[in-house]
């Protein structure tokens, strides 16, 4: 076998572009690794609450069937290689006669109210990684309606963080970044509306990408805010994350804002290197109330950036600290929105009282959790009469600053660097009580789906033994550009190695 | 300020039904959050458009063509309560009422 980048690994907490050379080299097969993985979830998932559902027989089956096409000569980027969905993608459950197909899943999207909902078709994130050979392992549990920055919102309970189970794993795919950091699969689809692909990640010590609002097709994920909700993948290295993208990224019809735009070789310019690029780091991002540590992990590999021939440049987005506000009324209208959908009578739990209106009231008062109900309350009430110009059409308003502002200032530098999130990984139940405190988590990752840019959380290195994240934020459709400066930072800083302790055994 | 009453308004408005402790906390809450996001008075919008969206992208059209649709007993399969081929449902309109 070739030696790799980090033999002494378990092959459960390997990367993606390890095992792609193993399989190609017969070393390993993907009936190993879905057993690994399978095995990992089976020793870590019930007590971490990882997984709300998983498919082990028709895992390993699709893996016997990965690995004779393999031997009959198939190439295909993602053969064999074992993954996770976020609860909030469909995947398809039902045949055409209305029959429960075998190995298929629930999508709950984390709550009581889509509780059993079995789809009836599937979305273009199963769809695109089942063509690219991936095996779907199972949903992994998230924020309800992906509305959390620590995954305590899902009413499926808490997920751990395999770093220190005491704590969360981030939100609202705190369950994907958490089976990613865990060994328990080899990479993860998440959702990201104001961080929860990147947050997540970054409390999880693995990379997470939010690509560009339109570059990955939303067809087949439970909406949130639809003018910020964005798929995209977790992963435990940069080249992990690059290959994911490659495979999901694209137009399709069935969504109408996913844009036509070619898909670049994200693995082609991946070890350009950030020689003679122009880095900006917003000064704003460092928001008072930063952990001490994080600060200086962050500041560290800007560091790092500078020593690889980056040109780091001080600049100003002075409206971010108006993103968390403008998010905080666009985020909850839209949802508010959406979730009218659940209704007690289409699908989904049913009070199934005979009166109309107390059928809704008892149906969505059961099924939806407390953060669920203060969004929709939120939202209501912004778009309600009287209050709509003060608060949606300001947001609104304020949107077309933060926006302006990204714009202008990417035209100066290349892309910027910042913190993914101001703290580290935090207590279980130390946040649940304050909305607004729980919310401040994502005030550096949120202004980027404000603005509909790329961004990535890459790992920094630890704050007192837990995983802290850079942010690295890029121009609409330039996600070549961050994977690049996230890939050099990665390679110098020597930090992708490092695994939770359930990795060591 | 809001109320509890403004409280219990904009819950029938959204079609949720609510405790008295559900409703009691979210008017702390509600207060709170309306107060953190009051900072958006403070900017000056006055020659500013609102942003509904960010991509370059109005008016996806696509050609009209049949295709199939979705078995009926598929798309009922999720239904709560059917009856036979239909999705039941309460009473919307209802005479004398």
């Amino acid at each position: 076998m070739a030696a790799t980048a980090a033999p002494v690994l378990p092959l459960a907490d390997r990367t993606i572009g390890e095992v792609i050379d193993q399989l190609a080299a017969g070393a390993v097969s993907a009936v190993d690794l879905t057993r690994v993985c399978l095995d990992r979830i089976a020793r870590d998932g019930q007590r971490l609450n990882t997984f709300l559902a998983v498919r082990d027989e028709a895992a390993l089956a699709d893996a016997e069937a990965a690995d004779r096409a393999r031997a009959a000569g198939d190439r295909r980027p993602l053969l064999g290689v074992p993954y996770a969905l976020k609860d909030i993608f469909v995947t398809r459950a039902l045949d055409d006669n209305g029959e429960t197909i075998p190995g298929g899943l629930p999508t709950t999207a984390g709550s009581r109210i889509l509780e059993g909902y079995r789809s009836p078709y599937a979305g273009s994130a199963e769809e695109r990684l089942g063509a690219a050979g991936a095996i779907l392992l199972g949903k992994t549990n998230c924020d309800e309606f992906a509305m959390g920055s620590s995954n305590e919102n899902s009413a499926y309970g808490p997920v751990r963080n395999p770093w220190d189970e005491t704590t969360v794993p981030g939100g609202s795919s705190g369950g994907s970044s958490a089976a990613v950091a865990g060994g328990e699969a080899f990479f993860a689809l998440g959702t990201d509306t104001g961080g929860s692909i990147r947050q997540p990640a970054s409390l999880s010590g693995i990379v997470g990408m939010k690509p560009t609002y339109g570059r990955v097709s939303r067809y087949g994920m439970v909406a949130f805010a639809s003018s910020l909700d964005q798929c995209g993948p977790l992963g435990r290295s940069v080249r992990d994350v690059a290959t994911v993208l490659g495979a999901v990224a694209g137009h399709d019809p069935r969504d109408s804002t996913s844009v036509d735009v070619p898909v670049p070789d994200y693995l082609a310019t991946l070890e350009d290197g950030v020689q003679g690029l122009r880095l900006g780091v917003p000064r704003e991002y460092f928001v008072r109330g930063m952990e001490p540590g994080v600060e200086r992990s962050v500041r560290m590999a800007i560091e790092v950036l500078a020593g690889l021939g980056a040109e780091i440049v001080d600049v100003s987005l002075p409206s971010t600290d108006k993103g968390l506000a403008t998010y905080y009324i666009i985020g909850p209208a839209e949802a508010s929105a959406n979730l009218a959908r659940y209704d007690g009578v289409k699908f989904g739990l049913s009070a199934g009282d005979d009166d109309l209106l107390e059928n809704y009231l008892q149906t969505r008062g059961a099924g939806f959790g407390p953060e669920v109900k203060r969004r929709i309350m939120l939202g209501t009430y912004a778009l309600s009469a009287g209050y709509y110009d003060a608060y949606y059409v300001k947001a609104q308003q304020v949107r077309t600053l933060i926006k302006a502002e990204f714009d202008r200032v990417l035209t100066d530098v290349d892309a910027l660097l910042a913190p993914t999130s101001p703290s580290v990984a935090f207590k279980i139940g130390a946040k649940v009580e304050d909305p607004l405190l729980m919310y401040l988590n994502d005030a550096c990752t949120l202004p980027v789906n404000i603005a509909g840019l790329p961004g990535i959380s890459v790992p920094c290195g630890l704050s007192e033994g837990l995983p802290v994240g850079l942010q690295v934020i890029g121009r609409a459709f330039d996600e070549p550009m961050v994977l690049r400066i996230a890939a050099a930072y990665e390679a110098a800083a020597g930090f992708a190695a490092l695994r939770p302790p359930t990795a060591v055994g | 300020m809001i109320t509890r009453a403004d409280v219990e308004h904009v819950a029938a408005l959204a079609r949720l039904g609510l405790t008295d402790d559900e409703i009691q906390r979210m008017v702390g809450q509600l207060n709170s959050i309306l107060e953190a996001v009051g900072v958006l008075a403070d900017v000056d919008t006055s020659m500013v458009g609102p942003t509904a969206q960010v991509i370059p992208l109005e008016n996806v059209m696509r050609d009209d063509v049949a295709r199939p649709a979705m078995p009926r007993d598929v798309a009922l399969a999720n239904v709560p309560l059917r009856d036979g081929d239909h999705v039941r449902v309460p009473v919307v309109l209802e005479e004398g009422r």
